[in-house]
């Protein structure tokens, strides 16, 4: 990892108005301007919503997320209403169905008492902000409409909750995470482009004791699973999960963090069909890791059930 | 390639009329991207073809301080153009006829193919020369022609690749991208009469192999076919923006010149093109500018065809307009940045998607433009990972994501409709659509499909209920009633039984049978997040009151700027192409203000007030008292 | 207008109503791109310039003294090339210095075969885009019918220097859509093969622009 000055795009002429490139860019919000230093936030209600997929084959990404939260001194909430956000249903056509789910989740977070809500998916909360309130106007239904958006805004995703919300900006000093492994990063496609958390989840990341970060090549390839994509078109979107696959390999990492269980399970599935020895895991795991009670990896055995779980 | 597809019977009311040509796919697109992704070749033709021309767009377009606010304005016109177009047609039309042009007007392809044949037969020619143009692939012109004993000479070289290797298009731009440099010499080897038997791969060298061979051609041939990329209601002006000459050749040499033009391709004003050729050679060639650009306005005398006519074609764009959600199809200038972008394109290939139109794009404009329930166009808006890359790049702001799973939503709707009704009883009555709502918009076009459904001959055979909908079904019923998932949940451990010993699920069948051929699935857990929850946060919180509650927007007011302050500790991404979409993407959520953290949660509070309304102290719902 | 034309049209312009009843009203356009240069003539020409070397085109500069001997230079001597009727005599070589010079005019236009067996052309142009390194030609008496700057292999086109602008709708405002327009960037290319790009296909492989102060 160096920052020196790589050399031009290629295909950009001398004279471009090409930036120099230290950096990416920030995200064009976070730049307005910076503060001295953070605030002590006094003591949050803070209600989780694990999604579906993390709630029945993930759990331990939901209380890892509960386990960095409390560590923090918040108070972490479950309303336990909740089930989907109704993407699977949405992206699938089937909208009808997902009004029901969508007004579940409504109901359930809508006569709940909580400060702000999280969710270590930016694709589920990508789903709130935009699929519910639209799911519920096909259906004539305005005002559920209005309340889904309502939630929608108080709900964030992880990363941007801890940076955003509770200025983490570094997770060895402020979280005691600790990780001392090679890792490298896959963003998801709804966190990088659809909600546009920039480098937020990895940057996090960097900053946990111990790690030996590596950058993804291709970070801004899909990784194919794209819901029921996956079996659909299993033939193209195995195709595109092999060189995600080999892309990890290229980094020598045996381990790759993400911040959407459904890419991970897609990725870490395919790795240990081609027995690979790469695993994935939940930046949020690798976050609530620390000294003393580290998240063990070994083998292809993270992100599935099992053995870890928190005291 | 299907010329022709029986659409709706004209019943006097103007309803939904569905295009005709190659705007199908024959197969659903997974049977034939699963041939194409066999085919070693082509994927590394793509590949490379694919990853070049992306840096190249996103190289070019970083240049451009302003390029959000073109995309912005290009996007803008093109949606008042759909909102006037009776009258910027009809503006058109007085301007071409005032410089001298003729107007033709055609319902549907096979109406469009007609008019140029009888213009050509006028003239007593058996041969023209042909401009790429994706309308004239659109109707089957070259097809039609050939029947009629007239050859159609394509003059670009890759249609002049594809044309002589008896091929179809694989792509917008470049339609013979899946070929690589030796196949374009063998083909070349084999179809030119007195080629240079020592040509090399060199694409230079084929580039003069096709000059020698069509010099000739275009000096001698006295009638040209264009399309046309943009057509100006004020001036009756059409351009054509190409690379090599031949478009220059064709609308210069031969004394009459037939243009196709889709009717969505009008702008009302010749500035209106300031935005748009800016905005096409980049996104399209990765170019600051594409070498040849034509502007003509009418007959010039003494210079270039003095017999000039123009055919607007309908051909399901009216249909793709009657959507309101999926008219924003209609704003595509065509130039390939989705498709080059497109993580599914770059696997399965163009043909793959069946119609003339590839890609992201193609995947919503082919099944809007036919009917979603002709031949297989129903498996195109499933092509797709829903990645949201063919947005970002789309020079007119297609939300083609949004429109993908909008038209997966008319497919299950038309499915469904489809098995509770039986053909015989299909209404025929023409739909009225006199109100303005989108749900009876969209009732009326889901009883137009249903028609046009009925009339499909051998469509797809429906099980019924489909695996599909037994999943939902099952997975609606547990979403949508918690206490149902709760006790469904309880049985998660049974799931780690088929997991063996290594707690791994390594094949199942059926449909989810996809998912196992590439990716073993992790074996459930032992319990849920929920009922970990259960057991160990047994305490039930109660309600507060407004004052306990946390001042978030402070908060965030507060840590304003920490996301940029913890991004510039580190070091630029592995690679340039992630660097320069970063860029990009960081341009357009300035531009569009979007997920910005502020502003989401602003619109979060709005409502708030009137949520979590309960006194405080009581328990909160679904909560244990 | 035939019978067809006519209820085609109706037709048409009837389904497109049809399909409009929701009423669509989008926002105007906003028009908040560059329209006007902030750059000084030289950034703007040094843009240019870089530009079209970009494109594998020559790029020289002269004064209306040095022009016509740039001209020569550039045709060599045994060359036949053809000018536009309007083209300034004095930007011209003497005759006998470089080829054989011959005069397309309106009354006597060359044939296409003809111009085929010509060496080069010799034009001007109307306005120059710096950005995107283009030129415009807008058949202006020095510039000529279309086809004679097409069909001979090697273009040379004057580009007075106060004819660059920097941006497309600085050019664009510029040339009259009465006269038919033909932008070019470079010589004649194609990347259909591989994408990989190849000057000079069909249209002028030669393309030398002098820039006249």
């Amino acid at each position: 990892m160096t920052s020196a000055t790589r050399p031009s795009p290629p295909g950009a002429a001398p004279s471009a108005q090409t930036p120099t490139r230290a950096q990416t860019p920030a995200p064009a919000q976070a730049a307005t301007r910076a503060p001295a230093a953070a605030p002590a936030p006094a003591a949050l209600r803070i209600a989780i919503f694990p999604t579906c997929i993390v709630d029945a084959m993930y759990p331990r990404v939901a209380e890892a997320t509960v386990r960095i939260l409390e560590r923090l001194g918040h108070e972490v909430v479950f309303p336990p209403q909740q089930t989907c956000c109704s993407q699977m249903h949405v992206n699938s056509g089937y909208f009808a169905d997902a009004y029901d789910i969508v007004r579940n989740h409504v109901e359930a977070f809508s006569d709940y008492d909580y400060d702000i809500a999280v969710a270590p998916s930016a694709s589920c909360v990508v789903s709130l902000q935009h699929q519910q309130p639209d799911i519920a106007r096909r259906a004539g239904d305005p005002a559920c409409a209005a309340v889904a958006e309502a939630i929608a805004g108080r709900t964030f995703e992880l990363s941007k909750l801890l940076i955003d919300v509770l200025g983490i900006t570094d997770a060895a000093s402020q979280l005691g995470s600790y990780f001392p492994h090679r890792v490298t990063f896959h963003s998801s496609c709804h966190g990088l482009r659809h909600m546009k958390l920039g480098t937020r989840q990895s940057d996090l990341l960097r900053t946990v004791a111990g790690i030996d970060y590596a950058e993804l090549p291709g970070l801004e390839e899909c990784c194919g699973f794209g819901g029921t994509f996956s079996f659909k078109n299993a033939g193209t979107s195995g195709a595109m999960v092999a060189d995600k696959v080999a892309a990890i390999q290229s980094t020598g990492a045996s381990i790759c963090a993400g911040g959407d269980v459904s890419c991970l399970m897609n990725i870490g599935g395919a790795a240990q069909k081609q027995k690979t020895g790469i695993t994935t895991v939940h930046f949020a795991e690798i976050l609530a890791s620390t000294r003393e009670n580290p998240l063990q990896v070994s083998g292809d055995v993270a992100v599935s059930g099992g053995g870890r779980s928190c005291p | 390639m299907t010329t022709t597809r029986p659409t709706t019977v004209s019943l006097g009311m103007p309803t939904v009329r569905h295009g005709r040509g190659n705007l199908f796919a024959e197969e659903p697109f997974t049977s034939g991207a699963a041939r194409d992704l066999e085919n070693a070749t082509l994927r590394g033709n793509l590949n490379f073809a694919m990853h070049k021309i992306r840096g190249k767009r996103a190289a070019v377009v970083s240049e451009m301080p302003d390029w959000q606010q073109l995309r912005a304005a290009g996007s803008a016109i093109k949606q008042n153009v759909l909102a006037n177009l009776p009258e910027l047609l009809e503006q058109f039309e007085a301007s071409f006829t005032a410089a001298g042009g003729h107007v033709h007007w055609a319902r549907d392809a096979d109406e469009a193919n007609a008019i140029a044949l009888r213009l050509i037969q006028e003239q007593g020619v058996s041969e023209v020369n042909k401009i790429k143009s994706m309308a004239t692939q659109e109707t089957g012109l070259n097809e039609f022609l050939e029947d009629h004993g007239i050859t159609a000479v394509e003059t670009d070289l890759a249609e002049e690749i594809v044309q002589l290797g008896g091929d179809k298009p694989s792509h917008i731009v470049v339609p013979a991208i899946h070929r690589n440099r030796d196949e374009v010499r063998d083909i070349f080897l084999r179809e030119i009469d007195g080629v240079r038997p020592d040509l090399t791969s060199e694409p230079a060298d084929l580039a003069e192999a096709s000059r020698q061979r069509l010099r000739a051609k275009f000096f001698d041939n006295r009638v040209a076919v264009s399309g046309a990329n943009f057509g100006i209601a004020e001036t009756g002006t059409l351009t054509i923006v190409e690379s090599e000459g031949n478009g220059r050749m064709c609308l210069t040499l031969p004394e009459t010149l037939i243009t196709f033009m889709g009717i969505e391709k009008v702008l009302p004003r010749f500035a209106d093109l300031e935005v748009f050729l800016q905005l096409l050679p980049r996104s399209s060639t990765g170019e600051r500018m594409n070498p040849y650009t034509s502007l003509w306005t009418g007959v010039t005398p003494g210079d270039g065809p003095q017999n000039l006519h123009v055919i607007l074609i309908d051909n399901g764009r009216t249909a793709t307009l009657a959507d309101e959600v999926g008219r924003q199809a209609l704003h595509c200038i065509r130039c390939s940045a989705c498709l080059n972008v497109c993580p599914v394109f770059e696997r399965a290939g163009g043909h793959a998607y069946g119609s003339v139109y590839p890609g992201p794009i193609g995947a919503i404009l082919s099944p809007q433009m036919t009917g979603i329930e002709a031949a297989a166009n129903n498996s195109l808006p499933y092509a797709s990972s829903l990645c949201g890359a063919c947005y970002e790049v789309c020079p007119v702001k297609i939300n083609i994501p949004d429109v993908l799973i909008h038209l997966r939503g008319a497919d299950v709707e038309a499915r469904h409709s489809a098995r509770s009704t039986a053909p015989e009883a299909v209404d025929e009555t023409p739909a009225t659509g006199t109100s303005a709502s989108g749900a009876s918009r969209r009732a009326r076009l889901s009883a137009a499909a249903r028609t046009g459904a009925a009339r499909i001959v051998g469509a797809v055979t429906r099980r019924v209920p489909d695996q599909m909908d037994a999943l939902m079904a099952a997975a609606k019923t547990a979403f949508a009633k918690p206490r149902l998932l709760s006790i469904g949940e309880r049985g998660l451990p049974l799931g780690r039984i088929l997991g063996g010993r290594d707690g791994k699920i390594s094949l199942l069948p059926g449909l989810i049978g996809g998912w196992t051929q590439h990716r073993i699935i992790d074996a459930p857990p032992a319990q849920s997040f929920r009922h970990w929850w259960k057991r160990n946060r047994p305490s039930t919180p109660v309600r507060r009151t407004p004052e306990q509650r946390a001042n978030i927007a402070a908060l965030i007011e507060a840590n304003r700027g920490r996301a940029a302050e913890l991004h510039e500790r580190f070091a630029a991404p592995a690679d340039d192409y992630t660097w320069l979409m970063a860029a990009e993407r960081a341009a357009i959520q300035q531009h569009d203000a979007t997920g910005d953290t502020v502003a989401d949660y602003a619109r979060g509070t709005e409502t708030s007030a009137t949520t979590a309304s309960g006194a405080a102290d009581e328990p909160m719902k679904g909560e244990r008292a | 207008m035939s019978e067809q034309t006519t209820s085609a049209k109706a037709e048409i312009l009837a389904r497109i109503r049809s399909a409009l009843t929701d009423n669509p009203q989008p926002a105007t356009p906003v028009r908040d791109y560059r329209q006007h240069s902030s750059a000084d003539a030289q950034t703007v020409r040094e843009m240019f310039i870089d530009r079209i070397v970009d494109y594998k085109a020559r790029a020289f500069t002269e004064t209306s003294e040095t022009v016509a001997g740039r001209i020569a230079e550039l045709l060599g001597e045994s060359g036949r090339f053809v000018v536009p009727e309007g083209f300034p005599a004095d930007w011209l070589p003497r005759d006998g210095s470089a080829g054989e010079r011959i005069v397309d005019t309106a009354e006597a236009p060359l044939s296409h075969a003809e111009l085929d067996q010509l060496d080069a052309v010799v034009t001007s142009s109307t306005v120059s885009c710096a950005e995107t390194g283009t030129v415009f030609l807008n058949a202006g008496p020095a510039e000529g019918r279309r086809a004679i700057s097409l069909i001979p292999d090697h273009h040379i086109c004057v580009v007075p220097a106060e004819s660059i602008v920097e941006l497309v709708p600085e050019a664009l405002a510029r040339v009259d859509h009465g006269q038919p327009v033909t932008m070019f960037s470079g010589p004649s290319a194609t990347s259909d093969i591989e994408l990989q790009r190849v000057e000079g296909v069909h249209g002028p492989r030669n393309v030398d622009i002098i820039i006249l102060d």
